[in-house]
């Protein structure tokens, strides 16, 4: 709710603010039943996550949901993908400040940060190689309303290398950020 | 009684399965999946939001994707809430008014207009208005927008909820749930795709 915002008008690597549009919780009227719902504490110094605890519950279920299916790498697809199609249904959706946070984590994790680049640039048509292009295009698939993943979508997640559980992370990454872009979008502005 | 999990059922996931294997080395994830909808669904308090309300618009939002599973899911459920009977026809209606593709809408002006897609602006009809009430026919019009372009979202629509009679926190929870159901209906849609190309 700062007065001053200045709403970035292309996709970006760079690290960019968020402002709510409705009332967050002041960091003074947090008991323990919020802190509970933020998970971490240090998240009490964020709008977004100050806004969202207005529902605890809600907030810690989703929060503990979302930890396990980015940053839980045992058998399974490594972390710079999930990044990705975190990314890639994020450029699809527009949401421009979910795509800037894991376009920067899909960089650091897999060292590509032109090819991250070139998905932000030209969106998720860019050529990113086969194995990268099968998660992207899964992703977009998914995103689609009505959703349009189907059994050529596991075929080319196969042919590129996954197995069975590496997709159902690909599936959950991508499913997540559709919960997660709707909020971004829908409740706040990015402001560089 | 421990209400079973609603992926599973909805996705047909069977106990000792190779799914049921695959989701259990992300038991976090699964049990919060778990945890969300319960929260949604039977939260510890419906002040903001009512129960009815919240089958109301996981009707619609599921319907809105097609059929279903989870798209039936809801629709029981808001057959079994008190009153639900009596909005069934006129959600029904509304989903068969606001079916379209997306995502669509604009961007903020620049480089990235060229990308800007027009699409269903979606609005209740008059003649179920009066039925529905104001705040349950501006939940419907911002959950299609939710659904379908969500980047054209904009500070007037918080406005317009809150000019409904919604709240602050209800409208946090009405887009938790609305956002969740968005991630709901596509993990189960593509775990069954998934099983399906395995069997």
């Amino acid at each position: 709710m700062s007065a001053t915002v200045n709403p970035p008008n292309v996709f970006t690597q760079d690290e960019l603010g968020w402002v709510s549009w409705i009332e967050p919780l002041p960091e003074a009227e947090l008991t323990e039943r919020h802190f509970a719902g933020l998970v971490d504490r240090a998240r009490a110094k964020s709008e977004y996550f100050r806004l969202l605890v207005r529902d605890p519950e809600v907030l810690e279920a989703r929060t503990k949901t979302d930890k396990d299916i980015f940053y839980n790498v045992a058998d399974g697809l490594p972390r710079a993908e999930r990044e990705l199609a975190a990314a890639a249904t994020s450029r699809y959706n527009g949401c421009i400040y979910c795509a800037s946070v894991h376009a920067r984590f899909a960089s650091t994790y897999s060292r590509r940060r032109d090819d991250v680049q070139k998905l932000l640039d030209e969106g998720v048509g860019a050529d990113l190689g086969e194995r990268w292009n099968a998660v992207v295009k899964a992703s977009v698939a998914l995103a689609a309303t009505p959703i349009a993943f189907g059994p050529d979508n596991i075929k080319e997640l196969r042919q590129a290398g996954l197995d069975d559980a590496e997709i159902v992370d690909v599936i959950n990454g991508a499913s997540f950020f559709n919960w997660a872009n709707r909020l971004m979008l829908s409740l706040g502005e990015p402001s560089k | 009684m421990t209400t079973p999990d609603i992926i599973d059922t909805l996705a047909g996931i069977k106990p000792g399965s190779a799914l049921d294997a695959i989701r259990a080395k992300r038991l976090q994830a699964r049990e919060n999946a778990q945890k969300s909808y319960l929260s949604l669904f039977e939260p510890i308090d419906a002040g903001g939001f009512s129960l009815l309300e919240r089958a109301a618009v996981a009707t619609f939002v599921t319907g809105l994707h097609g059929e279903s599973p989870v798209a039936s899911f809801y629709r029981d459920k808001l057959a079994a809430s008190a009153g639900g009977a009596a909005l069934l026809e006129a959600i029904d209606v509304e989903i068969a008014r606001g079916k379209t593709s997306g995502p669509y809408g604009s961007f903020p002006a620049g480089p990235l207009s060229i990308e800007n897609t027009a699409g269903l602006i979606y609005r209740v009809s008059a003649d179920r208005k009066p039925g529905l009430g104001a705040r349950l026919t501006a939940a419907l019009e911002h959950a299609h927008l939710l659904v379908f372009r969500p980047r054209d979202a904009a500070s007037s629509d918080m406005k317009a909820l809150l000019a409904a009679g919604w709240s602050t926190t209800g409208i946090v929870t009405f887009s938790q749930l609305v956002a969740f159901l968005s991630f709901q209906v596509r993990v189960v849609s593509g775990l069954r795709t998934l099983a399906a190309a395995s069997a």
